[in-house]
């Protein structure tokens, strides 16, 4: 019992570490995108609060935090108030099957360094990217504002559609594996990272998962020249906050989903684990702010075409071509 | 692969007991937020400020309206692929286990939701425009 009552300690102080650096991280990378996005329209970006603008992250909690938070008339109240803390929970409980490291002994008891290692991993990940469907939809539907719905109604179907290309471009990775662990996806890149191997599912992956988090070129939920906000167009003070600390987050997952399935996860020479996979998430980020940098936002018969007509089809004939080779 | 029932309340073991105290931890947070919110929050309630915004314009009518028919056809589409991705998913776990045998049938099922696709592509269900 007395065992039990330490290792729950041990499991708070880890699960608080985590969240908590995923909530710094979140709010840094809105700092670094707003600044880097900048840098690459020749503008300097935040600089008042803090050197080079450090705090502003703080700033913007004590300003969210002060602001008023409305209702509009003939909202569907319940709805309204619960949507975004669906989308921050969803993104928030997907990083929980990201590994960031071997285990550590602890007390002589194994601590594995990952929240949970479910068998079902990669499905734990599809459920809550597919959860996260009703805070934008019911946000948008719930808000009484004609924006506010077709940006929800716009990132239903946006989302589904991606989310076939999405599945279905990680099933070679688990015939690569033979699991839906994450851990064991890690483990299985113990000589070569699979982007090596698949290429083509990278490729889909990247694409389809950028479409999921709702960012340019994908951003026609939230198209702020034709919808206002779109889904969020009603939002304010930290509600708002959380709809985006979500999007953060959700950037953040990404990163390490990307790291974990396809570049070794945490694997790497010479630095800690740790900074291994918090090395590959900064980069994928660094490269999603420079394709929102880069490139106009698509329309919605070219979105709908990319998806149905050229991911699912290649995703598909890729899994038959992995099946083909493995059986070799 | 581990089951999830060995050591399901232990905390030395990363499984569901894990995952549902993280599950707590993040819903503190972000009820957390929201109480702050409403406790340090403005609350000065107005008609204008509570308005729907419609970019300055008087708002007619609610904005519950009837989905078009296109966003229908998206939500069947998914449906049935999405049971054939769970399908496809089970079998790639243990394709090596299964082989050739399994691969042959599972190709003749991929063939088979390709040339369904290509139905729908060419009957233009998957072409966006007004019905």
């Amino acid at each position: 019992m007395l065992l039990w009552i330490a290792g729950f300690i041990i499991l708070l102080v880890k699960l608080t570490i985590v969240l908590g650096v995923v909530l710094f991280l979140a709010g840094y990378l809105v700092w670094v995108e707003r600044k880097f996005l900048a840098r690459l329209q020749v503008r300097l970006g935040p600089n008042r609060a803090g050197p080079f603008g450090l705090l502003q992250p703080l700033a913007d909690i004590v300003k969210m935090l002060t602001k008023e938070d409305t209702v509009p008339d003939g909202a569907d109240r319940a709805f309204f108030l619960l949507a975004p803390a669906v989308v921050a929970l969803t993104a928030l409980l997907m990083f929980s099957v990201v590994p960031f490291g071997k285990d550590i002994t602890v007390l002589g008891q194994r601590v594995p360094l990952v929240i949970t290692d479910l068998n079902i991993g990669l499905l734990f990940v599809f459920a809550m990217s597919s959860l996260s469907v009703y805070g934008v939809a019911l946000g948008g539907w719930a808000s009484n504002n004609k924006y506010g719905l077709l940006g929800g109604i716009r990132g239903a179907a946006q989302m589904i559609s991606y989310e076939l290309a999405l599945g279905l471009s990680l099933v070679p990775i688990v015939m690569l594996a033979h699991s839906f662990s994450i851990v064991d996806i890690v483990g299985a890149q113990q000589k070569y990272p699979f982007i090596l191997y698949q290429p083509l599912a990278f490729l889909i992956f990247v694409i389809s998962a950028m479409a999921e988090s709702k960012r340019i070129p994908f951003d026609l939920p939230e198209a702020e020249n034709e919808l206002v906000a779109g889904y969020h167009t009603e939002y304010s003070g930290m509600r708002f906050g959380l709809f985006f600390l979500g999007e953060y987050v959700h950037m953040m997952v990404f990163g390490g989903l990307l790291a974990v399935l396809f570049l070794g996860g945490w694997r790497g020479p010479f630095l800690p684990p740790v900074v291994w996979l918090l090395i590959k998430i900064f980069l994928v980020a660094l490269f999603m702010i420079w394709v929102r940098g880069t490139l106009p936002r698509l329309r919605y018969d070219q979105l709908m075409t990319l998806g149905w007509k050229v991911l699912i089809p290649l995703a598909l004939i890729n899994i038959l071509v992995t099946g083909a080779v493995g059986l070799m | 692969m581990r089951p999830v029932a060995v050591g399901a309340m232990s905390p030395f073991h990363a499984g569901v007991f894990s995952l549902v105290v993280f599950t707590v931890l993040a819903m503190l947070f972000i009820a957390s937020q929201l109480f702050l919110a409403a406790w340090l929050g403005e609350k000065k309630k107005s008609p204008e400020k509570s308005r729907p915004y419609e970019c300055g314009i008087i708002p007619t009518g609610s904005a519950r309206f009837r989905y078009p028919v296109p966003f229908y056809l998206v939500a069947i589409f998914f449906l049935i692929f999405d049971v054939e991705g769970a399908f496809i998913l089970t079998w790639a776990a243990v394709y090596r286990e299964m082989g050739f045998a399994g691969y042959a049938q599972m190709s003749f099922f991929i063939v088979l939701l390709l040339a369904g696709l290509f139905y729908i592509w060419k009957q233009g269900g998957l072409d966006w425009k007004e019905p």
